[in-house]
């Protein structure tokens, strides 16, 4: 208001610096706010091993949720993967000779939703097994071959869902001279299903730890509201609005955010860190191309917004409750 | 300035702190607020300051009734309002100017503007050289002009005064009530309440008495348009 409105802006230094209003006041609302945040930042400092404590307890109440769901992504991203080579398995009945399992073969390779198909024939699947298992010697007690013709059938890319799989199975299921049809599928639906148990349930841990960073954030501000309740008192009375008010505390929460928020990117790395080996190893034993995958750039930001945001709405939480009805009504005293 | 209409407060059904008070207070008038104590000097304060609403009557400051005024216009009331308290109420934790700078720093001043108009209160009340000092430091007489700079900072219309003897020796007193005289001569209204009647009948202005929420001496003179002596 004391702007001198004769000269031009420019950034000129010390009394003669003058700007339209709008500006100045614009500039003293920004100035104001760095001011704040900067007394907040430099308050948590001060007392840096309370904020600390306060820092880890939301980082690992962050970390842990954030640490789920990389793994849960790392899964659903297997599960994908897998998908993609389901394979249906008929198992043809014991009587049926060669020569109808052949015709069986090309029946089914014939329907639209089947890329390929393949026969493994009883004496070839016995040659197989007797390899693989070990059992040669047991093997050869038995009379009789007892596996039976089989067919190996990969659908085609469109009819890869789970209806579109279960249409193919009811077919063939159909067809005469089948004994009993295979999806490999069943485990991976099984896993689907799990995962997608287990990513609910990750969600709600997720909820019910936000919402305890929100009341650990909300009871903490509430204290320094406590230790600061004169100087809250003075501002008011001197025509300070709620916002004013309000702001430092705010600031200190979405401190107190960005700090959990590192905490738990610093946790998260460790973590990763540590179990990297093992899961690569396991991974090698399943010959499965998994990796657990750390958070990348844009998900580290994202993670510390939120943290950054759940520690405003603390703070926000324990403004509304002890800050907006403490009225300087008892400063004046009694008479 | 300051206008009562039929005001009264009635904390509840068995207490009431003002009846019907009637008075007002003319732009550069300063008058004295007395009466035993529980008479109701803190709620007639209270009440230009809305911190209290009236249960009856109207409260008007500066041409506005405060009884409808919305909760958040509160604080743009207040900045027109500056208050001294027996207790001063200065912040122990920042300097002296920083105490004083307070009711600027709650507008949106720039800090030059802040800077300037701190340290011509500070100079008003003579402790411009002590400015970054910690009130702690000073004396309860320099403490209670801190309060005065404080309050007299952003230049109020009203200033309002809450015992602002009460701790001081009758040669401070008679300071600060001085410094009272000039912030009237340029045309703040000041209101003053006090225990002290040495004071009041030095200074000889006029003097509210309140006697269990009544007021039984000066009161009424702006009601009707008619304007109060000086």
């Amino acid at each position: 208001m004391a702007a001198d409105p004769r000269k031009k802006p420019q950034p000129a230094r010390g009394a003669n610096k003058a700007r339209s209003p709008w500006r100045e006041q614009a500039e003293s609302y920004f100035t104001h706010h760095r001011k704040v945040a900067e007394d907040s930042a430099r308050r948590l400092w001060r007392n840096p091993v309370a904020s600390l404590m306060t820092w880890t307890v939301m980082g690992v109440a962050l970390a842990l949720p954030v640490a789920l769901l990389l793994l849960l992504t790392s899964l659903q991203g297997v599960s994908a993967g897998w998908e993609s080579s389901a394979r249906v398995t008929a198992y043809i009945e014991l009587t049926v000779p060669l020569e109808r399992a052949r015709v069986l073969s090309s029946d089914i390779a014939s329907d639209g939703r089947v890329a390929g198909v393949e026969l493994v024939d009883r004496d070839q699947a016995l040659e197989e097994f007797r390899a693989s298992s070990g059992l040669e010697d047991a093997l050869d007690y038995l009379e009789d071959n007892p596996l039976p013709h089989t067919l190996l059938i990969t659908p085609e890319e469109g009819a890869r869902s789970t209806e579109g799989v279960e249409g193919l199975v009811r077919f063939i299921e159909g067809m005469e001279g089948v004994e009993r049809v295979q999806v490999d599928l069943g485990w991976l639906q099984r896993l689907n299903a799990m995962t997608d148990l287990l990513a609910r349930a990750v969600w709600a841990l997720a909820i019910l730890l936000a919402a305890a960073v929100v009341l650990v954030i909300g009871n903490t501000v509430r204290l320094s509201i406590e230790s600061r309740r004169d100087e809250i008192l003075v501002a008011k009375l001197v025509g300070g609005t709620d916002s004013f008010v309000r702001r430092p505390f705010l600031y200190t929460g979405a401190w107190f955010g960005l700090g959990g928020g590192i905490v738990a990117l610093i946790l998260l790395q460790l973590s990763l860190w540590w179990l990297s080996g093992p899961i690569e190893r396991l991974a090698g034993l399943y010959r499965s191309d998994f990796s657990l995958d750390g958070l990348q750039f844009d998900g580290a930001l994202a993670l510390i917004i939120v943290a950054m945001l759940l520690g405003w709405l603390g703070a926000w939480v324990a403004v509304k409750r002890h800050l907006d009805d403490m009225e300087p009504g008892d400063i004046a005293g009694g008479g | 300035m300051i206008e009562f209409r039929q005001v009264t407060k009635r904390y509840d059904s068995d207490h009431t702190a003002l009846r019907q008070v009637n008075f007002g207070l003319e732009r550069g008038e300063l008058a004295f607020l007395t009466g035993h104590s529980g008479a109701g000097k803190s709620t007639l304060l209270k009440l230009i300051m809305v911190m209290e609403r009236p249960s009856a009557g109207e409260v008007v400051v500066g041409g506005q009734v405060l009884n409808r005024l919305p909760r958040r216009q509160i604080p743009y009331i207040r900045r027109h309002i500056g208050v001294v308290f027996q207790n001063h109420q200065l912040l122990f934790d920042r300097t002296v100017f920083d105490n004083v700078a307070m009711p600027l720093e709650v507008m949106g001043a720039s800090p030059r503007d802040t800077g300037r108009r701190v340290r011509a209160a500070l100079d008003k009340v003579g402790l411009l050289q002590k400015e970054k000092m910690n009130p702690m430091q000073l004396s309860g007489g320099e403490q209670q002009r801190v309060g005065i700079a404080r309050a007299v900072v952003n230049k109020p219309p009203v200033l309002l005064a809450d015992e602002p003897t009460g701790n001081l020796d009758p040669a401070l007193s008679a300071d600060i009530m001085n410094l009272f005289g000039q912030f009237s001569q340029v045309g703040v209204t000041v209101l003053i309440a006090t225990h002290d009647i040495a004071l009041i009948n030095e200074m000889g202005r006029r003097t509210l008495k309140l006697d269990h929420g009544r007021l039984v001496a000066g009161g009424t003179s702006v009601i009707g348009g008619g304007v109060s002596g000086r």
